[in-house]
């Protein structure tokens, strides 16, 4: 049971953490198709759902919300924040890789930083309340 | 000044909004089915959880807060100064949310608020 919980929650964390870094990856591709958008008017917000790539990141961070939630159901927010911070890491990695951004010193030493913090919090048992999340004694 | 109100206005409700939704899923209860219609059946119920719906509307109040503060803002100032936030909400998980923080998250918190400024500056 416990085991089982440990490898549901490395699953869904992947899950939460790979949308999230893709669809941001997506949607700042397309917004940069799309142009500046610093407008009150909806008409250009409606013709930047026309770009696919904007939808697909949309559709990405839909699905980032909905299982960083379901894995709220059961991990602890604590555990939650710190590990799919990694989120950045892949980020950094999608930039250099994909969009030939450069990769200073600095920001190696912060990749490297919030490596080594999100393998420390991985180590904790993710989930240390029960269903009523602590609010209820209040 | 505007800057830092916006600061605030990514932080608080950020923190707040994360703290609620928390609060909501725990109450909802462990998720198990991860089918698509799990899924549409989950969100059906959350649509009608109060502290999801504010915590929601919270982290959106955020989210629009940051887009204001990037359009005043450096890249630069906006995320070290949100960087913040992990050590702050993780500290509101062990005294409002009741979990247990050790050492190893603390420290965990710590490094990866110090590495988020890094690679922003």
């Amino acid at each position: 049971m416990i085991s089982h919980l440990v490898t549901k929650t490395a699953a869904i964390t992947t899950v939460v953490v790979v949308s999230n870094a893709v669809g941001n990856y997506a949607l700042s591709k397309g917004m940069q198709e799309v142009g500046q958008l610093v407008t009150w008017q909806p008409g250009p917000y409606l013709q930047a759902f026309a770009d696919p790539w904007v939808i697909i990141g949309v559709l990405l961070l839909i699905a980032w919300l909905i299982f960083r939630l379901a894995l709220l159901s059961w991990a602890d927010l604590s555990y939650v924040i710190t590990v799919t911070s990694t989120s950045y890491v892949i980020s950094a990695l999608l930039g250099k890789f994909f969009l030939a951004e450069q990769v200073s010193a600095l920001r190696w030493a912060g990749i490297a930083l919030i490596t080594v913090g999100a393998v420390f919090v991985g180590e904790t048992f993710p989930s240390t309340t029960d269903e009523t999340g602590g609010l209820a004694e209040e | 000044m505007m800057r830092w109100i916006l600061v605030a206005l990514i932080v608080v409700p950020g923190t707040v909004g994360d703290l609620l939704t928390t609060a909501g899923m725990k109450r909802h209860g462990e998720v198990n089915d991860f089918s698509l219609s799990g899924l549409a059946r989950l969100l059906w119920q959350l649509a009608r959880n109060l502290y999801i719906i504010i915590g929601i509307v919270a982290m959106a109040i955020s989210f629009f807060a940051l887009m204001d503060l990037l359009s005043i803002a450096k890249l630069s100032f906006a995320v070290p100064a949100t960087a913040s936030s992990y050590l702050l909400e993780t500290a509101l998980a062990k005294y409002l949310l009741k979990e247990e923080v050790g050492w190893k998250r603390w420290a965990g918190a710590s490094l990866v608020a110090i590495g988020v400024m890094l690679i922003s500056i």
